[in-house]
């Protein structure tokens, strides 16, 4: 992360839950994503939304270290990331993780606790209990003791989306938590992505069915290499502003960063 | 290596001769052999289950060079009397941990940085890094062999068999192993929890601040330390056998990760001993068969390594859930099953056409229902009798009030998806009979709702035969 300059510090404001100003980043020099500027709306259900390759799973990834910034800042509840991380919770797409490891479905949840638990100590009763009743908000109680390989893929993810849950965060973000379930599944993370809107809590979703952003979404962030567009459902989420998304990448933008490779 | 026969020229006879010659010198050897494999059977666990076993192997070559250099600084510290001669064994396993401990972390920083920088795809990175290290240490026995007496025999191979030779009490290597595999017991049991995390999502470890990457770092350290003090005694193929299979055998036998660590703990302890005695027992038995009476034992190292083979062997053929008899026989219970449901559907399908008036022979059915083995449905036959699906009497079979309920249900699905099929696929009508055939054995109740609701309930299948309630 860049050196912290006082004078940057007023475009954070404390009551976005996420601030990004001018974040670039590059795999092997060349960007995947360019001078991104974003202030996250409190208490909003905010879709990510662009074409294969626009950097949407980067953008979760860069902003939580996961995958290194060239350049920018980013704050979360005006405060690196490094002070709010339980403040934080990840949904990381299902295909990131290996559902044949010995674990069972209460073991993954709990692990969204690990950080409260603190180095060392066991899982507890009390930690197990919460990991259930996370799985009893997305409709898995039973399934707790399931080893995660005889769990479906709608499963799966709500598995993860528990997971986020125990960790009793103010900020959600989720890595195409809807791709490849079932209805039911999809359902019930909609339900809860509500209860969490209801509660104060801000969710930021990356997105593929454009057909469901509006009932499912009040924010847009239109996302190609940099970002299209970003406010409210209603005012952009258009035909024109889909259009700029998907409708190919910058020639020039890809020319330089093509370059960029190369040099 | 000659030394490796002296030990257990035991049997030149059959089994019992051959177990009568068990000294306390063989005790400790598979003493010895079981700690070395335990030790080494707990990082195998984790590497395992991240997917990166080849690290074993990349590990037990790379520590060559560290190994040499810590050879070579006790050497030099003795040599020059900074080191009492008397705390030369204690100092040399402090260097070699230490060795062990730096080589693992450069080996696996220097992977790292191949495949980010090089872009080069992870095996290609790790077959990299071992050549070269394990070249570099070759080269430096080369380079210092004559003055430091490093005998690449011994690195390789181990030296199992001479573990107690001339020294009363525990023997130095059983010590040195011991603590190892306590320290790794200890490990995993302090670091359980974040070890099972980082191996399954390092990137929820990493957002919630875990250091997924130094955990990744310390885990190569320890495992490059154990494979050092385990083939000291037990010698580098061991020592690869010993980090992955005992991990991938207990992988295929349960879904617990306690419970997996467990068990790879008792498979490595068993082929520890099991490869002991077979290194006394089955050569002499083998080659006096053969008719060469004199062969002695052979390597215990190398049939421990077999024995852990075998038992992994043993854990795919039998093991409850993924082994390949539990394979087998669910697909036998399913042909069974649909042979049964076949003449169940069958037999509904001749009432229905009120053919023939009175029962069907044995012969009949086995002719009728097509696509089994004669025997398979004999066997069915005779189930749903013992089961009151099927009575039996002068006519010949006929479906019971139990059986004909099966069947109905069986013929519902049949027909239900038929209608399914007509309605979504663009499929003659004589094309749907074959896949409804075999989709009616997977329609449970449930299903069959379902496929009622969305078909509206309907009285007839695409065909205008009934569809049974």
């Amino acid at each position: 992360m860049t050196a912290e300059m006082p004078a940057r510090e007023q475009e954070h404001p404390a009551s976005a839950p996420l601030s990004i100003h001018d974040m670039t980043v590059a795999y092997h020099r060349r960007p995947v994503l360019w001078d991104v500027d974003y202030n996250a709306v409190p208490a909003s259900l905010t879709a990510i939304i662009g074409p294969n390759g626009a950097g949407k799973s980067t953008l979760i990834k860069a902003v939580l270290g996961l995958t290194p910034m060239a350049s920018g800042q980013v704050r979360f509840f005006g405060q690196p990331y490094a002070r709010q991380r339980s403040r934080v919770a990840y949904v990381p797409q299902r295909s990131s993780v290996d559902w044949d490891f010995p674990v069972s479905a209460l073991d993954v949840v709990a692990m969204g606790m690990y950080r409260k638990i603190g180095w060392f100590f066991p899982v507890t009763r009390h930690y197990r209990e919460k990991a259930r009743q996370a799985l009893d908000r997305v409709g898995l109680a039973d399934y707790a003791q399931r080893q995660i390989s005889q769990l479906s893929g709608g499963q799966q993810q709500r598995v993860f989306l528990a997971r986020a849950l125990a960790q009793e965060a103010d900020l959600y973000l989720m890595d195409e938590p809807f791709a490849g379930v079932d209805a039911a599944t999809e359902r019930a993370i909609v339900g809860i992505l509500r209860d969490l809107r209801a509660a104060g809590k801000t969710a930021m979703v990356v997105h593929h069915d454009l057909q469901t952003v509006h009932e499912y979404f009040d924010q847009v962030v239109l996302l190609n290499l940099r970002i299209v567009a970003a406010g409210p459902t209603e005012t952009v989420f258009t035909t024109e502003n889909l259009k700029k998304t998907y409708g190919g990448t910058l020639p020039l933008l890809d020319l330089v960063g093509q370059r960029m490779a190369r040099a | 290596m000659t030394l490796l026969f002296a030990t257990n020229q035991v049997a030149k006879l059959a089994l019992p001769a051959g177990m009568a010659g068990w000294s306390s010198d063989d005790t400790w050897v598979v003493v010895t052999a079981a700690l070395a494999a335990m030790a080494c059977a707990l990082p195998g666990c984790w590497l395992v289950l991240r997917q990166q076993s080849l690290m074993g192997d990349v590990l037990s070559h790379t520590t060559l060079p560290g190994l040499v250099m810590a050879f070579l600084a006790v050497h030099l510290l003795a040599a020059s009397g900074l080191i009492p001669p008397e705390n030369e064994p204690a100092a040399r396993h402090l260097f070699l941990f230490c060795g062990a401990l730096l080589t693992g972390i450069l080996s696996a920083f220097l992977a790292e940085w191949l495949q980010q920088f090089g872009q080069v795809e992870s095996s290609a990175a790790l077959g990299v890094v071992l050549s070269t290290l394990f070249a570099a240490g070759l080269l430096m026995i080369r380079l210092f062999a004559d003055n430091v007496h490093v005998d690449p025999e011994c690195v390789l191979f181990g030296t199992i068999e001479t573990v107690a030779l001339g020294e009363p009490g525990v023997p130095q290597a059983t010590l040195a192993v011991g603590a190892i595999c306590l320290l790794n017991l200890l490990l995993t049991g302090l670091f359980f929890k974040e070890l099972r995390m980082t191996a399954f999502d390092a990137g929820l470890a990493t957002a919630l601040g875990f250091p997924a990457r130094l955990i990744h770092l310390g885990l190569m350290a320890v495992t490059s330390a154990t494979v050092v003090f385990a083939f000291e005694s037990v010698g580098s193929i061991l020592v690869v056998a010993m980090l992955i299979v005992p991990a991938a055998a207990a992988h295929l036998l349960t879904d617990r990760l306690s419970w997996l660590i467990g068990l790879s703990l008792g498979i490595a302890a068993l082929s520890a001993i099991g490869g002991h005695v077979a290194a006394i027992v089955v050569p002499p038995l083998v080659f006096g068969w053969l008719g060469y009476a004199d062969v002695g034992a052979a390597s215990t190292a190398g049939m421990t390594a077999l024995a852990s083979g075998a038992l992994f062997l043993l854990a795919w053929i039998a093991a409850p859930q993924h082994g390949l008899v539990s394979k087998i026989a669910g697909r036998l219970r399913l042909t069974f099953t649909i042979a049964c449901e076949d003449i169940l559907g069958l037999l509904y399908r001749l009432d229905e056409a009120h053919l023939p008036a009175e029962g069907v022979s044995l012969r009949f059915l086995v002719q009728s229902v097509r696509g089994h083995a004669g025997w398979i449905t004999r066997l069915a036959v005779a189930y749903l009798r013992r089961t009151s699906q099927l009575a039996y009497d002068a006519g010949g079979y006929r479906l019971t009030d139990a059986g004909r309920q099966h069947a109905t249900h069986l013929v519902r699905s049949h027909r239900l998806w038929e209608s399914y099929m007509a309605r979504h696929f663009v499929l003659a009508d004589d094309h749907l009979h074959a896949t409804a055939s075999r989709l009616e054995h997977f329609i449970g109740p449930d299903l069959q709702t379902k496929l009622a609701a969305e078909l509206d309930s309907p009285q007839t299948d695409p065909h205008g035969k009934d569809i049974p309630q």
